[in-house]
C-alpha cells in the first residue's frame, strides 16, 4: 500500500490511516484475546513455565551453595549470581516456544482461517504472539524475582527493575521473532520442537547464566562471550548488584570489554536484525 | 457479468499437475456445483479462488476485480468453508464467531447482531456457548458455515461441506444452503457426491484431471447425453469371466455403447442405448448364445453417466485410480502454508 503525502489529499489519507490503525488494532486485539483465552483455560503451560525456573533456582542454588567464596567476582553468594541467569533463561525458553501455537495452527488448518480473512496486515499475527509471550515472560520473571527475594538473594531497586524489564523485552522480541520465523519455515511441529530442544540447554550452558567467564576454559569463554543470552544476563545481574552503572564494564570477554550500554546495543541490533530477517518469510507465507 | 471468472488456471504440485487450463464462470445468484472425483482439482480450484494458493498461471476475477492483484479486497467478499474443519477446540462457538467478526473488521454492535442472527438461523442456541471441542460433526459444520457467513459475503464457497456427515446433518446443511441461495446468495460448492450436486445446484461443472469436461445445468447435461442407461444381469451373482464374455458379445450390437462390467454390482453390465428398440434385439442375441437374463432395467441417465460418457470411467473408478497417484504429503505441505 503506497501512502502518498500531498497537501490536497492529506485529510483523506489521515482518515485512511486512522481507519487502518483501528482495523489493525481490532485484529491484534482479537488474535491476542484468543491466545489469552487458551492460556486461561489451559494454564498448565504457565504453571510449568513458573515451576521449572523455580526448581532450577532452588536446586542449582543449593548445588553450589558451598562453593568457595572467591569463586565468583566480588565474592557474592551463588544464589544471587544465579538469579539473573534463571530469569533470562526462563524468558528465553518461553519466547523460543512462541512459534509452537502458530505451527499447530498451520498443521490443523486454523491458520487458513486467518489467511482467507482480509487482515489489514498479516504482521498482526506476529504482533499478537509478541504481546502474548512478552506478557507471559514478564509474569514469570516477577515470580522468580519474588522467589529469589524470599530466598534472601535480594531485589533490584526501581531503576534496576526497569532495566530488567527493558532487557527482557528486547530479548523476548528477538527470540519470538526467531521462533515465529522457524514456525513458518520448518515443515512441522516435530522439527520445530527438535530445534527448540537442541538450542535450549546448550545456549544456557554456553552463557554466563550459571558461572562467570573467568571460571570457564578459554574456548567456552569465547562461546559465552558471543552468546546473546550473556548480553541479557549481565545487565540484569548488574541491576541486582545495586551499583547500577551501565557505562561500566560488565563482560570481560576474550575479545575485549563490553559495557552495559554495549550489551543492550548488541541485543537491540540482534533483535532488529531478526525482525528484518523474518520479514521476507512472513511476506512469502503471509501475503 | 458473472460473479466469478476463472481463466486458464494452471497449478502443479511438483511433478503432479493439479489444474491444467481450468476455466469456469459462476453467474451471480447461482448455486454452482463443482463435481469431480477426489484429486480432480476441486479443492485446488477453490483454494486459488479464496487467495490461499497462487496459480502457476491464469486469471481469477471476482466481480470484475483481479483476485491475484488485490487479494485483500477479494477476501472480504468471499466466505470460505474449508474441507478440513479447523476449530480451536478450547474456544466456544461464540468466541470463534467473534474472532471471525474482528478479522473481517465488523463493528462490535453489528458483529453481535450478526452472531445473534446466525445462532437463530442455524439453530445453534443450545450449544454455542460450549467449548467447540465437544461438538459433533454436524454442529462443527454448522458453526463453520456460520463463520463463512459472518461477514455477509457476496459468494459462499464450500469445499465438500457434507463429507463424513450422517444423513440427518447432511439434510440440515442442504436445506440451509437451499434457503441461503433462495435468499439471493451465490454459492459455489464442490462435491464428489453426485446426488448432492444433482439435488442442490442449478449450474454445474464436472471436472476431471484438472480440466472442465462438461458444464451446464444438471438437467441439460443429462439430456444432452441423448440416451438411456441400462443395467443387465445375466445371473443374480455373476463372475468376472462371464461378465467379460457377455461384454464382448453385446459390444458388437449397434446403438449400444460404453459397456462397463460393474464389479460392485455382482458383475452386472452397465451401458447406454440410443433407443429402447435395441433391447429386444439384445435379448434374442443373448438367448441364442445360451445366456439367460436375470434382470434388465432401463433408466434415465444420471450425472455419473455424464461423467462416464466424457471420461470412459465411473466416478468411483476415477477415485480409486487417483487415490494411488496422489502425493498427499506434498499436498499437505502446500495446504499448510
Amino acid at each position: 500500500m503506497s501512502k502518498t503525502f500531498s497537501p490536497s489529499s492529506s485529510g483523506f489519507s489521515l482518515e485512511n490511516n486512522k481507519l487502518e490503525f483501528l482495523e489493525i488494532r481490532q485484529e491484534v486485539f482479537a488474535l491476542t484475546r484468543r491466545l489469552f483465552l487458551q492460556l486461561y483455560r489451559r494454564p498448565s503451560t504457565l504453571v510449568a513455565g513458573i515451576l521449572q525456573p523455580l526448581i532450577w533456582l532452588v536446586l542449582f542454588g543449593a548445588l553450589f551453595e558451598n562453593a568457595p567464596s572467591n569463586l565468583l567476582p566480588g565474592g557474592i553468594v551463588y544464589g544471587k549470581f544465579l538469579g539473573a541467569g534463571i530469569i533470562v533463561f526462563t524468558a528465553f525458553s518461553g519466547a523460543l516456544n512462541a512459534g509452537l501455537p502458530v505451527m499447530f495452527d498451520r498443521e490443523f488448518g486454523f491458520l487458513n482461517r486467518l489467511l482467507v480473512a482480509p487482515l489489514r496486515s498479516r504482521s498482526s499475527i506476529v504482533i499478537a504472539s509478541v504481546i502474548y509471550i512478552a506478557t507471559l515472560s514478564i509474569l514469570q520473571s516477577f515470580v522468580i524475582m519474588g522467589a529469589a527475594f524470599s530466598l534472601g538473594y535480594g531485589f533490584p531497586n526501581f531503576y534496576g527493575v526497569l532495566l530488567v524489564l527493558i532487557t527482557l523485552l528486547i530479548l523476548v522480541f528477538g527470540v519470538t521473532a526467531l521462533s515465529l520465523g522457524l514456525a513458518f519455515v520448518l515443515p512441522g511441529h516435530i522439527e520445530l520442537i527438535a530445534v527448540i530442544f537442541v538450542a535450549n540447554l546448550p545456549l544456557l550452558f554456553a552463557s554466563t547464566a550459571l558461572v562467570p567467564i573467568s571460571f570457564m576454559p578459554p574456548w567456552l569463554g569465547w562461546l559465552a562471550a558471543l552468546n546473546p543470552l550473556t548480553f541479557a544476563i549481565e545487565p540484569i545481574r548488574a541491576a541486582y548488584s545495586g551499583s547500577l552503572d551501565l557505562g561500566s564494564v560488565l563482560i570481560h570477554a576474550p575479545y575485549g570489554e563490553v559495557t552495559g550500554y554495549g550489551c543492550l546495543l548488541i541485543l537491540t541490533i540482534l533483535t532488529a536484525g531478526l525482525f528484518i530477517a523474518i520479514r521476507p518469510l512472513l511476506n512469502r507465507k503471509l501475503t | 457479468m458473472p460473479l466469478v471468472v476463472l481463466q486458464n488456471l494452471v497449478k502443479s504440485y511438483g511433478p503432479i499437475k493439479a489444474l491444467s487450463n481450468l476455466s469456469l464462470e459462476i453467474p451471480q445468484g447461482s448455486f454452482f456445483g463443482l463435481l469431480g472425483p477426489n484429486g480432480s482439482g476441486k479443492s485446488t480450484t477453490l483454494r486459488i479462488l479464496c487467495t490461499l494458493l497462487e496459480p502457476d498461471s491464469g486469471e481469477v476475477l471476482v466481480n470484475g476485480e483481479n483476485a491475484l492483484k488485490n487479494p485483500r479486497n477479494i477476501r472480504s467478499k468471499i466466505g470460505y468453508v474449508a474441507q478440513e474443519v479447523a476449530i480451536d477446540k478450547i474456544l466456544t462457538g461464540r468466541e470463534l464467531l467473534q474472532l471471525h467478526g474482528d478479522l473481517y473488521h465488523l463493528r462490535k454492535e453489528y458483529r453481535e447482531q450478526r452472531i445473534k442472527n446466525l445462532i437463530e438461523n442455524l439453530e445453534m442456541n443450545d450449544w454455542i456457548d460450549r467449548r467447540s471441542g465437544s461438538y459433533s460433526g454436524g454442529m462443527r459444520r454448522r458453526l463453520d458455515l456460520a463463520t463463512g457467513l459472518m461477514h455477509e459475503p457476496d459468494l459462499l464457497v464450500l469445499d465438500e461441506p457434507t463429507v463424513g456427515l450422517d444423513i440427518e446433518s447432511r439434510a440440515t446443511i442442504w436445506s440451509l444452503l437451499k434457503e441461503l441461495n433462495k435468499g439471493g446468495k451465490t454459492i459455489l460448492l464442490s462435491s464428489h457426491y453426485l446426488e448432492e450436486v444433482d439435488e442442490l445446484s442449478d449450474q454445474m461443472a464436472i471436472i476431471d484431471a484438472g480440466r472442465v469436461i462438461a458444464q451446464g445445468t444438471p438437467d441439460e447435461l443429462k439430456k444432452n447425453l441423448g440416451c438411456n442407461r441400462v443395467t443387465l444381469k445375466v445371473r443374480e451373482f455373476s463372475n468376472e469371466i462371464e461378465g467379460e464374455k457377455v461384454k464382448e458379445l453385446i459390444k458388437k450390437l449397434d446403438g449400444l455403447h460404453n459397456v462397463v462390467v460393474n464389479r460392485a454390482q455382482g458383475y452386472s453390465l452397465n451401458f447406454f442405448v440410443d433407443t429402447s428398440d435395441t433391447l429386444p434385439i439384445l435379448r434374442s442375441q443373448l438367448n441364442e448364445q445360451g445366456f439367460e437374463i436375470f434382470a434388465i432395467s432401463e433408466s434415465r441417465p444420471t450425472l455419473d453417466d455424464v461423467y462416464l460418457q466424457s471420461t470412459g470411467k465411473t466416478l468411483m473408478d476415477a477415485e480409486l485410480e487417483v487415490a494411488n497417484k496422489r502425493d498427499l504429503k506434498k499436498e499437505a505441505k502446500q495446504s499448510m502454508r
